[in-house]
């Protein structure tokens, strides 16, 4: 028992799902505090998330969409995941997804551009913006931090600038993608059929593959490392003859590169439109940090920590309305997010309790 | 009946998972005596202070203060039953002055809240001319010497009315000149009646200075004697369990064509607007070791990164094998022939969450043994070669080849390194402080490779703070002071007051390239 704890994968699965349950239940008893009456129906009703729909139809549906939506969150937690394995915390990963979104918008809608060139775009453009963070600490000792948030909020009003001119006259959206240009939808290679959901499409399947290259780049490859030695020991890696500065820029690059191509695989389904006179950097970026951590910081991790954490974002619009007012399902779905950066913590708590029991055990000897 | 001892800690055992830091310990230490705490790295004296300090909490032992048991739970309790010590690295506030930094924690205070540090200046004042502490109250700790920011240390402990003095490792940072200052300082110390714990592993210190000396070994207690009754040898073999030969068995070196040439090295500081190292030029020929001494903190590191291209110079060159490698990149500089023992393995030598097989390959891995074409690392190779290093240079690790670095002891880390810069076949070989914190057998071990370096024909650059080391394992000294190169000397007609007074800066002499 105690042999099969001490092993590393063991103890992130489970210190994820002590996070997990830990914060179903403070949601529960926030549903409890603020009318007892609706607390339980509503809280197994999020956990359901579409499994509530009586209509297998309609459940596949939701399934679909829910998975559309998990989709550039897994691509956003694997970049502050490639980010923090070079001992890099990449927050602007926000900003990198917006700038995403704005190039393949743009390319798609003004330039009226294919949907792999617009997703090879986004890529581009949100590397370049990442890059900048990494030039910045590289060369000018900036906090990625610092300049990461700023950068989010530069990216932002820049994307609303530039979208304004693809938006819709009457409203703050942008134009509908399957109208002006449906060229540059993803292909839907079949899923659509098969979940009778026209926005899954072949960002699925590219998602998981990306996760599992990201997986091999870091462990098997000559780059992953050297970009994990400097992670985790900077000066060792000057010593060792690495290019410290490169690397720190091509970690940020490449991980702009990641949070763009979520961004794309998302606008490009048709699920969403860029509202342009949005002003909070949508949440994707951030949702994707605690994901990275949900996941055990494991490429493939992040893949089952991203649609969960999207499953019950989902889930909350389920908060029975007549008890709670709407936002209610935000508070919920937020508490098990923030619930999510404690995994570090539990992890740490049950080595603390593993190491505190073998003291006791050399004490006896 | 008063107890004549100050502190006593009887039969103290202290364990962690896997080892036995402490075991069945007794220390007792007599009113105004100075005692000795003798024991190689490892041997448990740090944890024997930290449970004095209430750092740790022993499972079994007492502690008795003037013959009462007390519970020392945290350093506070510790503080109250007057115990003070001297760390090896001092604990000041660079920017505050000498009295700032003596007040702080107690200050005086006036019923406003404001500062009467004319009070604590007078007291300060008094209690250095009483115990001879030579210090000026208003210079900041910043400017002035390591020997004066121990006075202050010291000054710290006597302004708290300490009566028991603890002293770590406190001869490692200071010249031979300075040490015996020292000594008499504690002599004084005693003389007042406080009682003194000297840690430390050189024997020829606690010789001269203590009263009586306890001998630590593997976490267990040894003994204690009283120095008048005992030899050096006899001390030495306490602590080692063994009879050790401090001599370095090498024959006379052979010294061929020159491999590394320095010319007016000068290297920015970091910390200051002055230059770390100040126009040192120098050669290292094939088949000798040429050793740079010092006091820390007189350019030796700075020196080293230079020359290994961690920093860049400012001005001079540096020519490898009839190459300049001034400018050259620090891979570069790794593939033309230079291995280097960085000073500080932790933060520059190992990547400490990397196994020990990754370790191996740090400076080699993009070389095609490692890396494929693609890009993907070789693990079968890394590990045959981890494998083959290991037994080769007989690295102790847990579980061989996928042992964390971390989880290694100390000499075995060394040796890793000594490994993989060995194994590259260097021409010279730049080995800062290689010795640093390692036991006598490992110390051994290492000069041995050193000597095998020397004697296959390679140029061997060591850079050490070890009086011993630098009279023993080199064939040639240069000594350092304030950046500069003041001194050549010869090890085998040199003595070690000739050698303190060029460390000292009191003696120089014009050194040719």
């Amino acid at each position: 028992m105690k042999k099969l704890l001490k092993r590393e994968g063991v103890q992130a699965f489970l210190a994820s799902i002590i996070c997990i349950l830990l914060g179903l239940l403070i949601g529960y008893v926030v549903l409890l505090l603020i009318n007892p009456n609706g607390a339980t129906e509503s809280i197994v009703k999020l956990v359901q998330n579409f499994f509530v729909s009586k209509r297998a139809n309609l459940r596949l549906k939701n399934f679909g969409n829910t998975l559309t939506k998990t989709i550039p969150l897994i691509m956003c937690s694997l970049s502050i995941l490639f980010s923090y394995k070079v001992g890099l915390f990449n927050i602007g990963a926000a900003g990198q997804y917006v700038a995403g979104a704005c190039a393949c918008l743009y390319a798609a809608l003004g330039w009226g551009w294919g949907w792999l060139p617009c997703m090879l775009f986004a890529m581009v453009i949100a590397a370049v913006y990442g890059a900048i963070v990494g030039v910045l600490k590289a060369y000018c000792n900036v906090n990625e931090v610092i300049s990461g948030i700023m950068l989010n909020w530069i990216g932002l009003y820049t994307a609303n600038t530039i979208l304004s001119s693809v938006k819709e006259t009457a409203s703050p959206y942008t134009l509908y993608l399957d109208k002006e240009n449906p060229s540059a939808l993803l292909p839907n290679i079949g899923l659509d059929k098969l979940f009778n959901n026209s926005t899954v499409t072949i960002a699925v399947p590219m998602a998981l593959i990306i996760a599992i290259v990201v997986s091999i780049v870091l462990n098997k490859t000559r780059i992953g490392y050297e970009l994990r030695a400097t992670g985790i020991n900077k000066n060792a890696a000057k010593y060792a003859g690495m290019a410290e500065n490169r690397n720190i820029i091509m970690t940020l690059a490449i991980s702009g590169a990641l949070a763009g191509l979520g961004a794309s695989m998302l606008y490009q389904t048709g699920y969403m439109r860029w509202e342009c006179t949005q002003s909070s950097v949508p949440a994707m970026g951030f949702n994707g940090i605690a994901a990275a951590f949900l996941g055990g910081l494991s490429p493939i991790g992040t893949i089952f920590s991203s649609f969960f954490i999207q499953h019950i974002t989902d889930g909350g619009s389920n908060v029975n309305t007549n008890f709670y007012s709407s936002q209610i399902s935000d508070v919920i779905s937020s508490v098990i997010i923030y619930l999510c950066g404690f995994v570090l913590f539990i992890k740490l708590t049950i080595n603390k309790m593993i190491s505190r029991s073998d003291e006791k055990k050399g004490a006896k000897n | 009946m008063e107890s004549p001892y100050a502190i006593e800690m009887l039969n103290i055992t202290k364990r962690f998972p896997g080892i036995i830091a402490n075991d069945n310990i007794t220390l007792q230490l007599k009113k105004g005596e100075i005692h000795a705490l003798l024991g190689e790295n490892g041997a448990g004296k740090s944890t024997l202070m930290s449970v004095l300090f209430g750092l740790y909490q022993a499972e079994e032992g007492t502690i008795k203060k003037d013959g009462e048991v007390v519970k020392i739970n945290d350093p506070n309790d510790a503080n109250a039953l007057g115990i003070g010590m001297v760390h090896q690295h001092f604990k000041l506030v660079e920017c505050f002055t000498v009295l700032d930094n003596i007040i702080m924690g107690v200050e005086p205070v006036g019923p406003m809240g404001f500062l009467r540090k004319k009070e604590a200046r007078e007291k300060v004042i008094a209690l250095s001319k009483k115990y001879g502490l030579d210090v000026d109250p208003d210079a900041k700790i910043e400017d002035i010497t390591v020997g004066m920011q121990q006075r202050t240390e010291i000054l710290k402990m006597l302004y708290r009315d300490n009566e028991i003095l603890i002293f770590d490792e406190p001869t490692a940072v200071l010249t031979p000149q300075e040490i015996d200052e020292l000594m008499q300082i504690m002599r004084n110390l005693a003389a007042e009646g406080k009682s003194i714990l000297f840690i430390s592993h050189k024997l020829a210190e606690i010789m001269a200075v203590a009263d009586r000396c306890t001998v630590l070994r593997k976490g267990k207690y040894i003994g204690t004697v009283n120095t008048k009754d005992v030899t050096m040898e006899e001390l030495s073999a306490m602590m080692v369990g063994r009879n050790v030969n401090f001599h370095v068995e090498k024959k006379p070196a052979t010294p061929g064509d020159t491999v590394l040439e320095v010319r007016h090295m000068t290297v920015a500081s970091k910390t200051h607007s002055n230059n770390a190292v100040k126009d040192a030029s120098f050669k290292v020929r094939r088949g000798e070791i040429v050793c740079i001494a010092g006091i820390d903190g007189n350019g030796q590191s700075e020196l080293v990164y230079g020359l290994t291209g961690l920093e860049p110079l400012t001005k001079g060159e540096i020519v490898l094998d009839g190459k300049d490698i001034t400018k050259a990149s620090i891979r570069k500089r790794s593939t033309s022939g230079m291995s280097h023992i960085p000073e500080d393995r932790h933060k520059h030598g190992l990547v400490l969450d990397y196994s020990l097989e990754y370790n191996m390959i740090l400076q080699t891995y993009f070389e095609s043994a490692f890396t494929d074409k693609i890009g993907f690392l070789r693990r079968k190779n890394i590990r045959n070669f981890s494998d083959k290093l290991i037994e080769q240079y007989d690295v102790r690790s847990g579980q061989g080849s996928i042992t964390s670095a971390r989880s290694m002891s100390g000499g075995n880390q060394q040796k890793a390194i000594i490994a993989r810069e060995l194994d590259k076949q260097p021409e010279v070989l730049v080995a800062v402080q290689p010795t640093r914190g390692l036991d006598v057998g490992a110390i051994e071990y290492i000069h041995k490779q050193l000597v095998a370096q020397r004697d296959a024909g390679k140029a061997v650059l060591l850079i050490s703070l070890e009086l011993d080391e630098v009279m023993d394992v080199p064939d040639r000294i240069l000594v350092m002071y304030e950046g500069e190169i003041v001194g050549e000397l010869d090890p085998k007609k040199t003595t070690q007051e000739e050698l303190g007074l060029y460390m000292a800066g009191a003696k120089r002499d014009e050194v040719k390239a």
